[in-house]
C-alpha cells in the first residue's frame, strides 16, 4: 500500500525532471547556436591594421658589391620602432628568397627589435656611446632631432649569415642604408646580437662601433 | 811579505791602465770634428730604413674563418701570405707576418705587430666564396690629422688617405693583370687600429666568361694575384721613394 505522501513526493520529483531535461534541451540548442553564429563571424577578409605605405629598401647585390633602391608598397605601422622592425625584416625576406642577389638565411624572424632612442645632444656631434644603457630612457615623441637606432639581432641570422668582408659590409650597409631612407631622423645605428654586443657580424664586420647610417663612420664614432 | 807588496804594485798599476784607456775611449768621440751643417743628412743603412710590408694572413687556429670549397678561409690567406712574402723578399723588401702557421691570433694582436714595425704598407688577407674577383677595401673611418697617440679603435683614421692610395695603387696592378677588382671600404677590426697605410686583400672566386669558376684556393690563381700585388707593392715603394 502506497501511502498519499510517497505519491505526491514522486509526482513532483517527476515533474522536476522533466523541467529540468526541457531547459538541459534549450541551454545545448542555445550554446549550438552560439557556436554556428561565431563560426559565420569568421573574417573572411584579413583586417587592415595600418594603411599601406611606400617604403625604400636598399638591396645588396654580391656580384657588383651595390646597393640598389627598391620600393614596395607595405602596410607599415605608425609606432617607428615598429615600422623599423618591419621593414628590416620585410629587407631580411627578400636576402632569405631562394633567388636573392645577396643570400643570406634568417628572414623577418632575425630582426628581433629595434630601439629608436633621441641622441644626446653632446654626442650629436661626437657620437662616442657605446652603451646601448641610453636604451632604458624613454625616446621623447615630440623630438625632431637625429635619433640613434639600435638594431637587435638574433644570433641565429649572425650564425647563418655567410662569411666575407663584402657580404658581411653590404649586409650591415644595406641596413642602415634601408632604416635612413625610411626613417631620415635616424642618424646612427648600433647592432646587437641576443640583446648583447658582438664584435663581428661573421668574422669581419665590426659589431662594436655605431654606424653612421648615411655615410662612413666617424673616427669618434667607435667605442674607445 | 816582498810577494804581497809585489802583487799589490801589479793590481794597482793594472786599474791605473785600465783607467787611462777608458779615459781615452770616453773622450775619443769628443775629439771628433763635428759634421758641417751643411751637409747633407745620412740616411743610415740600417734594418729600420727598409721598405717594410706586414702581411696579415686572416684568421687561423680555431677560427677558420669563411669555408672555401672544402677548405677554410685560414689555409687560403696563410698560402697566399706565403706565396706573396716570397716574392716580396726577392724583390728586397723587408717582410714581417703576422702568422706563420695556423695559430690563433686576435685583432688586436695582428695591430701590434704592424703597428711596431713601422711599416710603409699593411695587406690583411682574406677569401670568400661570395663575390667574384678581388674585394679591395680600405677602412670606413672618416680621414683625421695623425696624432702622436691616436685612440686604439680608430689609429687606422691619421693614414685612410694613404691607405686610399694604397688600394688605388693595388687596383691599377690588379686590373693590369686581368684580374676583376671590386673597391669598397669597411669597418674591420684590427685593420681600423693600424698606424700604416692598410688595406683589406678579399680573394674571391674568379667567373670567366667562358670557363670553368676559379676557386679561391687555387693555387694558380693565387700565385696570378701575389704576383700582382708584389708588383703593386713595387710600385708604392718607387712612389714612396719619390721625393
Amino acid at each position: 500500500m502506497i501511502r498519499r505522501y510517497q505519491t505526491v513526493l514522486f509526482v513532483i520529483l517527476f515533474a522536476a525532471s522533466v523541467v529540468m531535461g526541457v531547459v538541459l534541451w534549450q541551454l545545448r540548442e542555445r550554446a549550438h547556436q552560439r557556436l554556428i553564429t561565431g563560426q559565420n563571424s569568421t573574417p573572411t577578409q584579413a583586417p587592415e591594421v595600418a594603411p599601406a605605405e611606400k617604403a625604400t629598401f636598399l638591396v645588396a647585390n654580391d656580384a657588383d658589391s651595390s646597393l640598389l633602391g627598391q620600393e614596395q608598397i607595405l602596410p607599415l605601422p605608425q609606432d617607428p620602432g615598429a615600422r623599423a622592425r618591419l621593414i628590416l625584416g620585410k629587407l631580411l625576406d627578400i636576402y632569405a628568397a631562394s633567388n636573392a642577389l645577396h643570400p643570406v638565411p634568417g628572414g623577418a624572424a632575425s630582426i628581433e627589435e629595434v630601439f629608436l632612442l633621441p641622441v644626446p645632444s653632446s654626442e650629436t656631434s661626437r657620437p662616442t656611446s657605446s652603451r646601448p644603457a641610453s636604451a632604458s630612457r624613454p625616446p621623447t615623441e615630440d623630438s625632431t632631432g637625429p635619433q640613434l637606432a639600435v638594431v637587435n639581432l638574433s644570433s641565429a641570422f649572425v650564425a647563418g649569415h655567410p662569411a666575407g668582408i663584402e657580404t658581411e659590409s653590404l649586409t650591415v650597409l644595406s641596413l642602415c642604408g634601408t632604416l635612413h631612407a625610411n626613417l631620415p631622423r635616424v642618424a646612427q645605428v648600433r647592432f646587437l646580437v641576443d640583446g648583447q654586443p658582438r664584435a663581428t657580424l661573421a668574422g669581419h664586420a665590426d659589431l662594436t662601433r655605431t654606424y653612421l647610417a648615411a655615410g662612413a663612420v666617424s673616427p669618434e664614432g667607435a667605442q674607445q | 811579505m816582498r810577494s804581497t807588496n809585489r802583487s799589490h804594485a801589479r793590481r794597482t798599476a793594472l786599474q791605473a791602465a785600465a783607467f787611462l784607456v777608458a779615459a781615452t775611449a770616453l773622450l775619443a768621440p769628443a775629439q771628433q770634428p763635428a759634421p758641417a751643417p751643411s751637409a747633407p743628412p745620412v740616411v743610415p743603412s740600417s734594418p729600420t730604413s727598409r721598405f717594410v710590408v706586414v702581411l696579415d694572413a686572416a684568421h687561423g687556429g680555431d677560427d677558420s674563418g669563411a669555408r672555401i670549397d672544402s677548405g677554410s678561409e685560414k689555409d687560403v690567406a696563410l698560402a697566399l701570405s706565403v706565396k706573396l712574402r716570397s716574392l716580396l723578399a726577392a724583390r728586397g723588401f723587408q717582410v714581417i707576418t703576422t702568422r706563420e702557421s695556423d695559430a690563433t691570433l686576435d685583432a688586436v694582436h695582428r695591430a701590434e705587430i704592424a703597428n711596431r714595425s713601422g711599416a710603409q704598407a699593411c695587406l690583411s688577407l682574406h677569401a670568400t666564396e661570395s663575390g667574384s674577383g678581388i674585394h679591395l677595401f680600405a677602412s670606413s673611418l672618416t680621414p683625421a690629422a695623425p696624432t702622436r697617440i691616436p685612440a686604439w679603435k680608430t689609429a687606422q683614421g691619421g693614414f685612410v688617405t694613404r691607405s686610399l692610395a694604397l688600394a688605388g695603387v693595388v687596383n691599377s696592378a690588379l686590373q693590369h693583370a686581368n684580374i676583376p677588382v671590386t673597391v669598397g671600404r669597411t669597418a674591420l677590426p684590427g685593420v681600423d687600429s693600424m698606424t700604416c697605410p692598410a688595406i683589406a686583400v678579399e680573394i674571391a672566386p674568379l667567373h670567366p666568361a667562358n670557363a670553368a669558376i676559379t676557386s679561391p684556393a687555387d693555387p694558380a690563381y693565387q700565385s696570378q694575384i701575389a704576383e700582382a700585388l708584389a708588383a703593386a707593392l713595387l710600385e708604392w715603394k718607387t712612389e714612396a721613394r719619390q721625393p
